[in-house]
């Protein structure tokens, strides 16, 4: 198989992108794709670096952003917690584990109406849905971490004598720590994707609010600009996340 | 950790009570402390169901989310399988696109939402669209994954005994893919459930995200659970038929 050089590489993935900032460009002429469904590229840029420079969009970002870090924080706390305790005992693990895949492989955004009928359009059900979808690679991965901890090293530190606290800072968690760190990654950065969801679907303010309501608006330019922004949040929340749970791994080995 | 020789009864069991224990606390917790406007009992929600099957707009919603996931699924497989052949065959191409592709994969789609039913109106089709834009990157993904795992001297040892290209791809790129192909099939599946699900709840005239509303704004828990209730379970169905044609077709591939 041949494999260009990392530069012809990066030229043709650029090439790629120029390609489809061309396309935007030519569609979009006059008369062309309706300005309504597709703005220009220019004035989507302006917007969205009138969004980086000026403050108008941090009540909404402030909105989104403490649901999520709510959502994240309720569904690592008892996703976390709910894992170590059924991983205690192998049975509970044959027991709970099967059941709480099963619950996950249902879609939870259907949970959203009930939801939005028990907390609100506000905040608390962009939560509920957020800590709901976040919570089940969190607990699931907590389990597998724990309870899959090679028996080997199980034995070796009972028989050097090793009391649970020390059985479970030296042993269990240096061994389950880097599934447990992926479970939380995913649940970090699904329950983003979920609380962005459920704003669009029904909400008072945030960043799916903003672009929702710029649709209906008819306000093209400014919703793609917010749209960027939103994609650009998410792409730096993910490459934050994932750097951590790099140096997460890297740092207990 | 203690290891307890013999416990009290098999696992399955354990856990069928422990869901009916579950259902026995809500059932009663309903009935003692909330208010009905907001949850209902379970035994409430199974009373419910034959009043949503006795409705034929109902059942006719939930017929068009089968159809719109159905179809929404076909068009992803087909053309994410497409895709990641192309990208995935050529090693250079798939240094150079896939990386566009996992950018894209990457990107919150709930944003663009209002973009799809800009285009596509309210009706089916922005549903379909929805649910493809989800479906097709878990598909082009594993795909190019399952090309990927082609082990090299399969290959020269096809082409050293002069088999066609054609003669490669059918005897070994092809059924090398199955297991991988079934896997992005199951992925592609929940994230068209996702996809639609969510374009059905953010706006629909007729479909099941107008009834779900509708029994929301309207106070009759009941309903609404039970409809959920009838989503879940086809959720849970299509998702188990994808993963048992994952396990059949993975067989033989004993890696």
């Amino acid at each position: 198989m041949k494999s260009g050089s990392r530069l012809a590489q990066r030229l043709i993935q650029l090439g790629v992108l120029l390609v489809i900032l061309g396309a935007w460009y030519w569609g979009t002429l006059p008369g062309r794709i309706n300005p309504l469904l597709l703005p220009p590229p220019a004035p989507v840029f302006r917007n969205f670096w009138v969004l980086l420079t000026t403050s108008s969009i941090w009540p909404d970002l402030f909105v989104t952003v403490r649901e999520w870090v709510t959502a994240f924080l309720i569904a690592a706390v008892s996703g976390c917690s709910l894992g170590y305790i059924i991983s205690r005992s192998g049975y509970a693990v044959k027991v709970f584990d099967p059941l709480l895949a099963g619950l996950y492989s249902i879609p939870a955004i259907l949970l959203f109406p009930l939801y939005l009928l028990f907390f609100g359009l506000g905040p608390g059900s962009k939560i509920a849905i957020g800590t709901t979808i976040a919570f089940f690679p969190i607990v699931l991965n907590t389990i597998a971490g724990l309870a899959y901890v090679d028996k080997a090293y199980i034995t070796a530190a009972k028989s050097m004598g090793a009391n649970n606290l020390q059985m479970f800072w030296s042993v269990m968690m240096p061994a389950a720590f880097p599934i447990v760190l992926t479970g939380l990654r995913l649940g970090c950065i699904i329950a983003f994707l979920a609380i962005l969801g459920g704003e669009t679907i029904s909400s008072l303010a945030g960043l799916g609010h903003r672009i929702v309501s710029l649709a209906e608006n008819m306000e093209s330019a400014q919703m793609f600009g917010n749209i960027l922004f939103a994609i650009a949040m998410a792409f730096i929340i993910n490459g934050v996340v994932s750097f951590v749970e790099a140096r997460g791994k890297r740092g207990m080995q | 950790m203690t290891d307890r020789k013999g416990p009290i009864m098999s696992p399955g069991i354990a856990r069928l009570l422990a869901i009916i224990a579950l259902l026995v606390l809500w059932e009663v917790m309903a009935r003692l402390y909330a208010d009905p406007l907001f949850l209902c009992p379970p035994s409430q929600a199974i009373a419910a169901l034959p009043h949503i099957f006795s409705d034929p707009k109902i059942v006719n919603a939930i017929r068009v989310t089968i159809y719109e996931v159905i179809t929404a699924f076909i068009i992803s497989v087909a053309v994410g399988m497409t895709i990641g052949l192309a990208v995935g065959l050529q090693g250079f191409t798939k240094q150079a696109i896939l990386p566009v592709i996992l950018l894209l994969y990457a990107t919150p789609q709930a944003t663009i939402l209002p973009l799809f039913v800009l285009s596509f109106g309210i009706g089916p089709a922005a549903k379909i669209a929805f649910g493809v834009s989800h479906g097709i990157f878990p598909v082009i993904v594993t795909t190019v994954a399952g090309v990927q795992n082609l082990r090299a001297p399969l290959l020269t040892a096809a082409r050293s005994m002069g088999a066609s290209k054609i003669q490669v791809f059918t005897s070994i790129v092809f059924p090398h893919m199955i297991p991988s192909f079934f896997t992005g099939m199951r992925l592609g599946m929940t994230a068209v459930l996702l996809g639609v699900l969510l374009a059905e709840l953010y706006v629909s005239t007729a479909g099941i995200g107008f009834y779900t509303r509708l029994f929301a704004e309207s106070f009759s828990p009941p309903d609404l659970f039970a409809l959920i209730a009838v989503l879940a379970t086809i959720a849970v169905t299509l998702n188990e038929l994808c993963r048992t044609a994952e396990r059949r077709f993975s067989r033989w591939h004993a890696s």
